[in-house]
């Protein structure tokens, strides 16, 4: 047992053992979401503000379904709707619902770093839910959940990652979490959009599908994220399926038991086929169970962090 | 200078729990609605004593859970996450007798997380409270119905309850710092 963080901004400075404690800590969670009452009072008189600059649907949704389950006050706020649009600064917005004594900030934000930008000026702890290309730390503490869930561990695991990784978040805070905890990460798609520099991360980096998937016991698979892209990084949606999209025909050669995953929203016939994405073998509505119980947990963990102090004996 | 002293030893804790049992039946005529639930981790084991020595005292099997209190507790903001352990209670609360089960009884803040838990299970007709020991000091107006052995501490000292443990004998000690 060791938590006494008071943000979660990354996994990249998280320890093997924060991250499992995180896990453990999730699967009580998960247990109060199949009870009758799925609500606990962990939170109560805490106010959250889900401060999210950038578009987001489900993990939006994801964070604000965690903080009722866990009885907080919750404000939500976009930037569409707010006083963004009018230029005021990111810290200016922040500082203002600070002094409405908002006690946890979850921010989505396009620009890399700026959780961590909040963190230093806020005295309110704050949750990154996506940074940029940077870091998307609870899809990756979530994605490391439904493996351990499912397979009963992590290390030792062939995880391949297949899709846009130069401009994924969730690729980067998945390889961080899943090395830490032991698995063989190999990173697989078109060479523009996985460069070599990966592998600095302690990971592998290959532009050959067939060998990627060959060997891997989970195959996580990444949308193309055009929004990120300022050019097109390959020539077009069709050549990428034909070349690097899980068909019926690349499935039917992986593991017998190899599962996949996918953070969402799915492209289907893009990135996955259809017959592939509802197999017993996908667990990509799992992820989205578990995504709730693992942002339960993240917010307790660091509702608590006061400092290591000894639990009192009773 | 720190000391430490032997409160109860294995045979006195087995002592005690068997007497619990018996008034356990004696102020529950019909046994058949009684139900056991350990408070991790100290009350976990002792409620699973507990419920062999009651189900040989009635000829019946009671059923054990057992309840995490933590995600209730009052104090969360002002110390460090605490661990949290499983919770099972693989029956009915509805309507029974249950019994809560902890190994020390201080502040009596545990014991209110717990019955504020135990209300997302449903409704017990009665909530009944057995520990192995009562150290003083309630910050709240409960009370234990069983209690193993009362005894009278300083606010400072420490009370451990070594239970199942391998490779050591079931003891209660008091710490003195």
């Amino acid at each position: 047992m060791s938590w006494n963080r008071k943000h979660l901004l990354d996994i990249e400075s998280l320890s093997a053992d924060e991250i499992i404690t995180v896990l453990d800590t999730a699967k009580a969670f998960k247990a109060v979401g199949e009870r009758a009452i799925k609500k606990v009072p962990a939170l109560r008189g805490r106010t959250v503000v889900n401060l999210f600059v950038e578009p987001s649907t489900r993990t939006r949704i994801s964070f604000e379904l965690a903080q009722q389950r866990l009885s907080a006050d919750i404000v939500n706020f976009t930037a569409e709707a707010s006083s963004l649009k009018k230029g005021e600064t990111l810290k200016d917005t922040a500082k203002n619902l600070e002094a409405l004594n908002a006690d946890f900030i979850v921010i989505r934000h396009s620009a890399a770093g700026a959780p961590h930008f909040l963190s230093r000026v806020l005295n309110a702890h704050v949750i990154n839910a996506g940074d940029g290309a940077h870091e998307h730390p609870t899809q990756a503490l979530l994605d490391a959940f439904t493996i351990r869930e499912r397979t009963g561990k992590i290390a030792g695991l062939n995880v391949t990652i297949l899709g846009d990784i130069l401009f994924s978040r969730v690729a980067r805070s998945n390889i961080w979490a899943l090395t830490k905890l032991g698995a063989k990460v190999t990173l697989c798609g078109p060479s523009t959009l996985v460069p070599r520099t990966f592998e600095a991360m302690g990971c592998r980096v290959t532009h050959d599908v067939d060998e990627a998937l060959r060997e891997a016991d989970i195959i996580h698979l990444l949308r193309i994220q055009h929004e990120r892209q300022r050019k097109t990084m390959f020539p077009s949606i069709g050549e990428y399926t034909t070349l690097y999209g899980l068909t019926k025909a690349r499935f039917a050669k992986v593991r017998p038991n190899a599962l996949i995953m996918h953070p969402g929203p799915i492209n289907r016939g893009v990135e996955i086929d259809n017959e592939v994405a509802d197999c017993a073998r996908s667990l990509i509505l799992e992820q989205v169970t578990n995504g709730l119980a693992v942002r339960m947990a993240v917010m307790f963990l660091i509702n608590g962090g006061k400092g290591p102090q000894e639990i009192a004996v009773v | 200078m720190p000391e430490s002293s032997l409160i109860l030893n294995a045979l006195g804790i087995q002592r005690a729990l068997t007497r619990i049992a018996h008034e356990i039946t004696e102020r529950n005529e019909t046994t058949t609605d009684v139900v056991l639930v350990g408070i991790p981790r100290g009350g976990v084991p002792l409620a699973e004593q507990l419920g062999k020595i009651l189900s040989g005292i009635v000829n019946q099997a009671i059923p054990v859970g057992s309840l995490d209190v933590n995600m209730h507790r009052d104090d969360l903001d002002q110390r460090a996450a605490p661990k949290i352990y499983p919770t099972q209670i693989p029956f009915d609360v509805n309507g029974k007798t249950v019994v809560l089960v902890d190994d020390v009884l201080f502040s009596g803040r545990t014991i209110r997380a717990a019955m504020d838990a135990l209300n997302d299970f449903g409704r017990p007709r009665k909530i009944q409270l057995a520990v192995l020991v009562d150290r003083g000091h309630r910050e709240l107006p409960i009370k234990a119905d069983f209690v193993g052995k009362n005894q009278p501490t300083s606010p400072t000292e420490k009370v451990q309850v070594r239970l199942g443990e391998p490779g050591s004998e079931d003891q209660v000690i008091l710490h003195r710092p």
